[in-house]
């Protein structure tokens, strides 16, 4: 029934399709890429330099300032900003569940403060906290061992679940409060489950809809959170044999004047295309596990 | 109702200062002004560099951070700014500045992007389902899975550069407010270098708004009172603005006044792809050079604004929505 409605929706359904191809690509990166990700296209000489050439044969996508064929340098960019993007999302939802689910069924100052330190997450421009809470993260030594250093991506990782789990605890946090009454919370728990069996076994089940409608606009937040760090210089650098979208539209700010369109438009296109698909899958599940939407769309 | 409004007041009061206080820990913590003092001004005397510790309150332990902290609030209060670690400069003037810069962009794009946007959503909500529908909404989507940042580039590269290269003169500029050497006031070279940030902002303002504004609409008019109304005979017309738009407009006040930190966010970033001298790029250059005296006040007085506009959500709410009234 839910797996039809999100067929009906086509925007969801030509997303999944496209997503699932651009993943294919990215998995499939040593083969469906023509260069290493710091491959020259060719040798470069005075006569025929290899730097900024636009789209053309040996180089789909035209080459960078160092002659790197960008098309492939977009898959290997796809593939670590997806890493970023599924496993920021996945953990931010699961400290997310956690904490809401404690603030709904603890309540009481817990649950007061918790919503407040929300509030204010979520009011704040959101590349200000990333940066103090980054310089934060980064200044403290005895931190290192867990967050890695600033510029490697498990510390980008780090950085967006400690920023993107609010959402998902405010939305737990409802769910808990709506459901925890129910009869048959009150019927596990008359039978002796403790709390934590209550939450996994009864609760979540009950609230995985809207849960999962978050964790895909998580992922496609951070993305975007991952290339506009990137964009400003305050992304990852993930080492010699690697790069992400951040980078490569960070990069787009160098070509611009000169007017080198292809390293500005395709990786932005690329951007755009990734989160777009996300965003739309994301409204797909939301209406295929909306029981309130029934058919009426 | 005056009760309730002062109890929040005085609720935020605890509020601004706990928020500031972690503010001030973290930025103490993250930035370590000492350092970026000793780095940006590395021939600095130890007479200069003690005068600077003291200026600013940059005590050790905690203890020492809570005198710091409230040694630099007594600074602030009394507009006793500590002067910047770059050149030594004021900071409020150019604060100031920046502020004036940042509100002329922001309520110029904040309100053609609400005005837009709220329109749109009603135009669309009229006729839900059809091609206008699919078709709107498809790119409010595409609009706000766009960051700030690619479509000042696409418009960068299409309005400045390429414009150039086909027509022999750049349409639009791309950066400041003034072309460099200008002097005085001159209102069309503002506006004309205002064109694409403010463009920028409007499209993320229009593509939230125009599906806020489509949602509440389309919720308020499949509800019962909306066939009551009907059913009394009153004329399309009239029950669309009499009953229909001042019902749907009560969500997006609270959301507008909670949405001021995204806005806030966009235009950030839109500053500083443009080099336009406002808040944003003020934050961000002091947060490269570690400047310590620039950023406090500035975060201090974002945290102002965000709990303020809390606080305005939630007091609308309670003064546009009767129900919520009597639940207090």
């Amino acid at each position: 029934m839910a797996f039809r409605r999100f067929v009906r929706h086509r925007g969801a359904l030509v997303s999944s399709i496209i997503l699932g191809t651009m993943i294919l690509f990215v998995i499939l990166a040593p083969f469906t890429a023509r260069y290493g990700v710091n491959e020259a296209v060719f040798k470069t000489s005075i006569e025929n330099p290899n730097q900024f050439l636009s789209p053309r044969g040996i180089a789909w996508l035209g080459t960078d300032d160092i002659g790197r064929d960008l098309y492939s340098r977009l898959i290997y960019g796809l593939r670590v900003s997806i890493f970023i993007g599924l496993a920021a999302a996945f953990f931010g939802t699961v400290l997310g569940v956690t904490i809401g689910a404690i603030a709904g069924l603890r309540g009481g100052w817990i649950d007061d403060v918790l919503m407040r330190v929300t509030d204010l997450f979520l009011a704040f421009p959101f590349l200000v906290t990333l940066l103090v809470l980054r310089s934060v993260m980064s200044s403290v030594s005895w931190l290192e061992p867990f967050v890695g250093k600033p510029t490697s991506i498990r510390f980008v990782i780090v950085l967006f679940v400690l920023f993107g789990w609010m959402g998902v605890a405010r939305l737990m946090r409802g769910q808990v409060l709506a459901l925890k009454e129910r009869e048959f919370v009150e019927a596990a728990r008359a039978l002796g489950a403790g709390p934590v069996r209550i939450v996994v076994r009864h609760l979540l089940p009950n609230a995985i809809g809207p849960i999962l409608v978050a964790l895909t606009f998580a992922v496609s937040s951070a993305i975007i959170g991952e290339a506009t760090l990137g964009f400003f210089g305050y992304g990852p650098q993930p080492g010699a044999g690697s790069t992400s979208l951040g980078k490569l539209v960070g990069g787009a700010k160098g070509a611009l004047l000169p007017g080198y369109w292809w390293l500005v438009v395709f990786p932005c296109v690329l951007l755009v295309l990734s989160t777009l698909c996300v965003n739309f899958i994301g409204d797909g599940l939301r209406d295929a596990t909306d029981p309130k939407l029934d058919g009426t769309r | 109702m005056l009760r309730f409004v002062l109890r929040r007041l005085l609720w935020a009061v605890p509020m601004v200062l706990i928020v500031t206080f972690l503010v001030y820990v973290a930025l103490r913590v993250g930035t370590n002004p000492l350092a970026s003092y000793l780095r940006v001004n590395q021939r600095a005397s130890a007479k200069k560099i003690q005068q600077y510790i003291e200026t600013n309150g940059l005590y050790e332990g905690f203890g020492g951070y809570l005198r710091g902290y409230f040694q630099w609030l007594q600074g602030f209060v009394t507009f006793d700014w500590p002067r910047s670690i770059k050149g030594s400069r004021e900071v409020w003037p150019e604060f100031r500045d920046a502020m004036m810069n940042t509100l002329r962009l922001g309520l110029t794009a904040t309100g053609i992007g609400i005005l837009i946007g709220l329109s749109l959503g009603v135009f669309v909500a009229l006729k839900p389902g059809g091609l206008r529908d699919t078709t709107v909404n498809t790119g409010a989507f595409v609009a706000i899975s766009t960051p700030p940042y690619v479509s000042a580039l696409i418009l960068q590269l299409v309005f400045a550069v390429y414009w150039n290269r086909w027509f022999g003169s750049s349409l639009l500029p791309t950066s400041g407010v003034y072309p460099p050497g200008n002097r005085g006031f001159d209102l069309f070279l503002m506006i004309k270098h205002m064109v694409l940030p403010v463009t920028v902002v409007v499209i993320q303002i229009v593509a939230v708004y125009t599906r806020y504004m489509r949602a509440s609409l389309l919720e308020v008019l499949n509800s019962e009172y909306m066939r009551t109304a009907r059913s009394k005979g009153i004329s399309e017309r009239r029950v669309l603005v009499r009953h229909a738009l001042r019902n749907a407009l009560i969500p997006i006040v609270t959301v507008a006044a909670i949405d001021i930190g995204a806005i806030l966010g966009g235009l950030i970033i839109t500053e500083r792809i443009f080099s336009y001298p406002g808040l944003g790029d003020f934050f961000l250059g002091a947060y490269d050079n570690g400047d310590f005296p620039q950023m406090m006040p500035w975060m201090f007085f974002f945290t102002l604004v965000v709990i303020f506009f809390n606080l305005v959500a939630d007091v609308s709410y309670a003064v546009l929505d009767p129900r919520i009234r009597l639940g207090r």
